[in-house]
């Protein structure tokens, strides 16, 4: 932080080479979960993703970092449907996909956990898993009266819960207010966990919390790849990213800076890239 | 809790009060804001708020009161279009809240004036009375003997509508949706819930409760006027509150409106067989709401 205010200033003369500092090499979208490329969106004069290309591919846990205002939400929003981009192109498995709503890429198996978690509080966890793709039951319970499947959907959240090795909730009848911000955290990221065919976007889910629930925010998304599953975290936290991800993708002023991982480059590296202090070389 | 309190304190003060012909009126007395009461919470819910209850149900009785007599439809086909009329003023309601983008309290303090005049407007102002209705429109008011009971079908309609409106709310995913847009309207749009879809037919749904109580109210009072229900805003919200109802939306349910217009019907004929004036009754279920909700947010602290 220390060196940052004065470097950045400099920055702003090199704005020209660190945008030359594209991803070196770009992935056949054939051997990616999902790749974007030359992304573009503006917002009025604003140009929120100025070309952007990014890869995921399988298994990995894909880190995206950046400045405020660096185009890290935008160029996420126009991956998973939230934002429509002006230009460029979406993959999903080698196929393009052209996602006009967050629903779209959830259809797809696309599952997002918000910085705002999207729960409602009153509501048990049971509830919340389930939210807007309750069960019914089988037979005419279900397909006349439109009855839920409580049951069946309170030991399914239990079982994802616990699959994840989350065992401090136990009671699934539990109101989602009663529970802790880390408590919280989980079961949004164990609802995404369980609907998410091919990846899970998390936005800022360490945001909010202590030291000790961030540690077991990390376990989870630990866990999600264990299960085969990508995922994608945006983050401010340094030690965070550097502790779980595979790789890192550096948004900067609506481009990216560069993709390194937590072996090639320092923490401190890392944010001199992102400030624009230091450019990344090519190759 | 508190209605079985009052019960047994208003039988002290007058043993008529559990009898069960004391009963049987209390039931037909709150019948009404019950049914009411009902479509108020599904809107309280979704954390909104209905100022238009009464008009509705009073614009929905004089239509089918007024199609059978001054047009001379036949009763079944006037009663189906005077609640049909109730299902349309609830969807002209949610239509509002969900394409204006207005606060419900705004939309439904119009549409209370608006509903108001049309029936004023369309009746002339004129009461049409039990004799010049056909039969079907007086039909809720019929009185049965259930064991030492005396109540009216009009009662067994609102039972139905409270149990088949509680099963929804709790049995059916429209019912969680319904809960979620009230606890977090922003949550429920995230997790892929259509929120104005949701809102609307809470609005429409309301409506086609209402319309089923103005068939109620012509039943209890055995005439269609302008002037029937005109505290039926206030009670309705009454009922939901004491019931437990949260007015910020997503907590509670019917039952506890059932039970918060019992207390209500029970407060105002216990206290008027204990020979309270009737000034001092409307001033006791001013108290009974601030007492209750008070002990209802004690509880919620202490539980949390």
């Amino acid at each position: 932080m220390s060196t940052t205010p004065r470097t950045s200033e400099l920055s702003e003369a090199e704005q020209s080479t660190v945008g030359l500092g594209a991803p070196p090499v770009l992935a056949n979208t054939s051997e990616t979960v999902l790749s974007g490329r030359a992304l573009v969106k503006t917002f009025g004069k604003v140009v929120g993703l100025d070309g952007v290309d990014v890869d995921l591919f399988p298994g990995e846990i894909l880190s995206v970092i950046g400045d405020n205002g660096a185009g890290k939400s935008t160029l996420i929003k126009a991956l998973t449907g939230a934002l429509i981009p002006d230009a460029g192109q979406v993959y999903l498995d080698g196929k393009e996909v052209h996602f006009r709503t967050p629903q779209d890429a959830r259809g797809a198996g696309i599952e997002t956990v918000y910085q705002t978690l999207a729960v409602a509080p009153a509501l048990d966890i049971s509830a919340n898993m389930f939210l807007g793709r309750e069960r019914r039951r089988s037979g005419p319970l279900g397909s006349v009266l439109r009855m839920l499947d409580k049951k069946g959907m309170k030991e399914d959240a239990g079982k994802s819960m616990a699959n994840l090795g989350i065992a401090t909730v136990q009671n699934m009848g539990q109101a989602v207010e009663t529970l802790s911000g880390g408590q919280r955290q989980a079961v949004a990221v164990a609802r995404a966990a369980t609907f998410a065919t091919k990846f899970v976007v998390l936005d800022e889910p360490t945001a909010a919390l202590g030291v000790k629930e961030t540690g077991q925010v990390l376990n989870l998304i630990q866990q999600i790849k264990a299960r085969g599953l990508p995922v994608i975290l945006i983050s401010h936290n340094m030690p965070n990213v550097f502790e779980v991800s595979d790789r890192i993708h550096i948004a900067r002023l609506g481009g990216c800076a560069g993709v390194i991982t937590p072996k090639s480059h320092t923490p401190t590296e890392a944010v001199a890239i992102m400030t624009g202090a230091t450019t990344l070389q090519k190759g | 809790m508190v209605l079985i309190v009052s019960i047994i304190a208003f039988t002290i003060l007058n043993p008529r009060f559990i009898q069960p012909a004391t009963i049987g009126i209390i039931l037909q007395q709150v019948a009404v804001i019950a049914a009411l009461a009902i479509g108020q919470t599904l809107v309280i819910l979704t954390a909104g708020i209905d100022l238009s209850v009464g008009a509705i149900a009073i614009l929905s009785s004089l239509l089918m009161a007024n199609f059978a007599v001054k047009n001379g439809m036949p009763g079944i086909l006037a009663l189906v279009l005077g609640i049909l009329a109730g299902v349309l003023a609830g969807a002209i309601n949610g239509t509002l809240v969900t394409r204006l983008k207005l606060p419900p309290f705004i939309v439904t303090l119009g549409t209370f004036s608006i509903f108001t005049a049309i029936a004023l407007l369309y009746s002339g102002g004129q009461e049409v009375g039990r004799r010049q209705m056909p039969a079907i429109l007086n039909w809720a008011g019929t009185r049965i003997q259930l064991g030492p009971f005396r109540i009216t079908t009009g009662v067994i309609i609102v039972a139905i509508l409270a149990i088949v409106m509680a099963f929804i709310l709790s049995q059916s995913s429209w019912g969680r949706h319904v809960y979620a847009v009230g606890n977090d309207a922003e949550a429920a749009r995230l997790v892929g819930i259509r929120v104005d879809r949701v809102l609307f037919s809470v609005y429409t749904v309301a409506g086609l409760i209402y319309g089923i109580t103005a068939w109620v109210q012509i039943g209890r009072a055995g005439t269609a006027s302008a002037n029937a229900i005109v505290d039926a805003n206030l009670d309705s919200i009454t009922a939901v509150v004491i019931g437990g109802t949260s007015l910020f939306g997503g907590r509670g349910a019917i039952i506890g409106t059932i039970l918060g217009a019992l207390i209500v019907g029970v407060f105002r004929t216990g206290l008027s067989l204990a020979g309270v004036d009737d000034q001092w009754r409307v001033f006791a279920i001013g108290v009974l709401v601030i007492v209750a909700v008070s002990i209802d947010q004690w509880i919620r602290k202490v539980k949390a």
